[in-house]
């Protein structure tokens, strides 16, 4: 079971249209490494871990990736909702638009579809673990090129708080990998 | 209350922040006796900030989370990717406004 708030995990004010930052941030909608990917792989992870500490954080990381999503999202749509019609032909964010209009939707920067090939669940609790350490700094290092690539301050500042929470995410994933490889070790040695 | 919806959501937004940061603390610490008692204090901090704000500007979640006003508020308040939700400073925008 979910729940939806109706609000932000954190505020998000973009300064001004902006199709061309649309198309760059879309990156983290829909990407290899953004917030989609992030949330399908820890929650669809959950079911095969065997230790409480380690479906906690999934669960737990996984719900606020969602959250990190809809901040994505609600971005992309701001920084092109006003933007008129007439004045969207020969931005990067044409082709975009060509198929989805103003509508945010899930690929990356390049145009690729999101795919469920982004991320894996092992079945294995060390190798998901540390999949997800790997996503977290890749997500990182995104979040740090959009953030050189943004002209936008209201932009840059909700990328800067991403970029933190992939840091923790990572600080995390690692004490689970800890607790994980402790419990194998004792049930494989006594 | 004096402050406006905008604070409001933000001093929300702040307490939900650090509870959601000791509680993934807690995931992997779960025997971590400060981080626990920071986080009780918080959630009671946090559920009466949003108990306040809900009777004032409607729910923040629904499924049986928070009662509703007449008409049904969940609905009709605004969204968080709306201009209406990120309202000016004093205008109560808890409200859909007529059509
Ligand atoms: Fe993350």
């Amino acid at each position: 079971m979910w729940i939806y708030e109706k609000k932000l995990e954190y505020p998000v004010k973009v300064s001004s249209c902006n199709p061309t930052l649309a198309s760059l941030i879309i990156e983290q909608f829909g990407g290899a490494d953004g917030e989609l990917a992030a949330a399908l792989r820890y929650l669809t992870q959950v079911w095969t871990m065997p230790i409480p500490q380690a479906k906690a954080i999934l669960t737990d990381i996984g719900t606020e990736e969602l959250a990190h999503w809809e901040m994505i999202g609600t971005m992309v749509y701001q920084l092109v909702k006003d933007l008129p019609e007439s004045k969207i032909a020969g931005t990067p964010f044409a082709a975009h638009y060509a198929n989805h209009g103003k509508s945010p939707f899930p690929h990356n920067a390049a145009g690729a579809p999101f795919t469920a090939t982004y991320f894996n669940s092992k079945g294995d609790p060390i190798a998901n673990i540390y999949e997800n350490m790997a996503a977290e700094q890749k997500a990182r290092a995104t979040y740090e090129h959009l953030i050189r690539l943004s002209d936008d301050p209201g932009v840059t500042d909700a990328l800067r708080f991403l970029r933190e929470r992939e840091i923790v995410h990572f600080q995390r994933f690692g004490e689970t990998a800890r607790l994980l490889q402790e419990y194998m070790d004792s049930k494989r040695y006594y | 209350m004096n402050i406006s919806r905008k604070e409001f959501l933000r001093k929300i937004q702040e307490l939900e922040f650090a509870v959601i940061e000791l509680n993934l603390f807690l995931d992997t610490h779960p025997s971590h006796q400060q981080a626990l008692a920071d986080y009780n204090r918080l959630t009671q901090e946090l559920m009466n900030a949003k108990a306040m704000y809900e009777r004032q500007y409607g729910p923040l979640t629904n499924f049986g989370y928070a009662p509703s006003q007449y008409p049904w508020q969940w609905a009709l308040t605004p969204w968080p990717w709306e201009d209406d939700y990120d309202c000016k400073e004093d205008m109560p925008c808890g409200y859909m406004k007529k059509s």
